[in-house]
């Protein structure tokens, strides 16, 4: 065969062989702008599970990249950013979220600072009160009232002079 | 003296949640699935690609899931163990191969023993995720009505085995037999 046929055999088993070694998961960056925005802004809310300090936005993990991908298949196929969440966490737990939603277990969490604080400042007032009442209240004695009115007229009348 | 006891005492008290905080593994994400159902799938075997292994396959027997691949460094080293929980007979082993290629992890067990009475290939993770795996191993004791009562996030050590695997799997078949 002329050379040019030789070329293009060639050039087709190398076709061939790259198509056959791929990675087991296709990745598919869809071309829809919105829903990688949307995508974008869920997954800064999710935790990577793998690398725990980094957004489910950010990180490389394997894991981190098949749920990326799994939650853009999920928004094409019209889920809402309330039910993708609920999908996640019924498989990962509460841990997967940033801001873990307020449910009997996380009362503690949410609630237990203020809950603190509270406490805390009801236990300052008692103290105050507790101190505050040893002060014993005496009313004044004939003499001290003689001794208050004079330095008081003694104040005023040097005022008005 | 009572007001020198209620500063020590709020004290103690946060010294026992920091030790009990501070001892906990971060990187261990306690699954929600424990005594849910286990989540259902069909996956190819990995040796018999044409035939198919179901979680509901196993309704009515007691048995343990090993999600592990060819990549990961740990596997290799429960592997070992896996070999010898798998010998004694006490629970059947099924393996999950996560996201591997077919012949590295035929390679794999070929070199290092099958202890699983089958493995399935998750090729894409889609199951893995159903099942909360966020790394490998991870390992499921499921029982007979199909609920998930035990995960083990990491190798399953022979403390592991002993002190939660076996008990509860005893535990199990006893409730089970008594029905």
């Amino acid at each position: 065969m002329n050379r040019a046929r030789l070329l293009l055999l060639l050039l087709l088993c190398v076709m061939a062989t790259v198509s056959v070694a791929q990675v087991p998961r296709q990745r598919v960056a869809t071309d829809d702008p919105v829903i990688e925005q949307r995508l974008h802004n869920l997954s800064q809310n999710l935790r990577c599970l793998v690398c725990q300090n980094e957004t489910l936005a950010d990180s490389q993990a394997d894991l981190a990249n098949d749920l990326r991908d799994e939650i853009r298949e999920q928004m094409k196929a019209g889920k809402s950013d309330k039910e993708i969440i609920n999908f996640l966490t019924a498989r990962y737990g509460q841990f997967i979220l940033y801001k873990p939603q307020v449910t009997p277990t996380t009362y503690l969490l949410w609630f237990g600072p203020f809950v603190l604080l509270l406490a805390g400042l009801a236990v300052l007032f008692r103290y105050i009160k507790q101190r505050r009442d040893l002060i014993p209240e005496k009313p004044l004695s004939a003499e001290e009232r003689r001794r208050a009115e004079e330095l008081l007229r003694r104040g005023s009348r040097k005022e008005t002079a | 003296m009572l007001r020198y006891l209620i500063p020590l005492g709020i004290f103690l008290v946060i010294v026992v949640f920091l030790a009990i905080g501070l001892n906990r593994d971060p990187s261990e994400v306690p699954s929600p699935l424990i005594n849910r159902a286990a989540p259902t799938f069909r996956l190819p075997q990995l040796k018999e690609p044409d035939k198919t292994f179901s979680a509901e396959d196993m309704r009515g027997k007691v048995w343990v899931l090993n999600v592990w691949a060819s990549w990961c460094g740990a596997c290799r080293h429960e592997h070992q163990l896996l070999l010898d929980y798998a010998k004694s007979g006490a629970v059947p082993i099924y393996g999950l191969n996560l996201k591997d290629h077919r012949e590295d992890a035929l390679a794999w067990l070929g070199e290092l023993g099958d202890p699983y009475v089958l493995s399935v290939s998750d090729i894409e993770g889609r199951v893995a995720i159903d099942y909360g795996v966020y790394g490998a191993p991870e390992t499921y004791l499921i029982d007979q009505n199909g609920t998930i009562r035990y995960k083990q996030i990491g190798e399953v050590s022979r403390d592991v085995w002993q002190d939660k695997f076996l008990p509860l799997v005893q535990q199990l078949n006893r409730e089970g037999a008594g029905r």
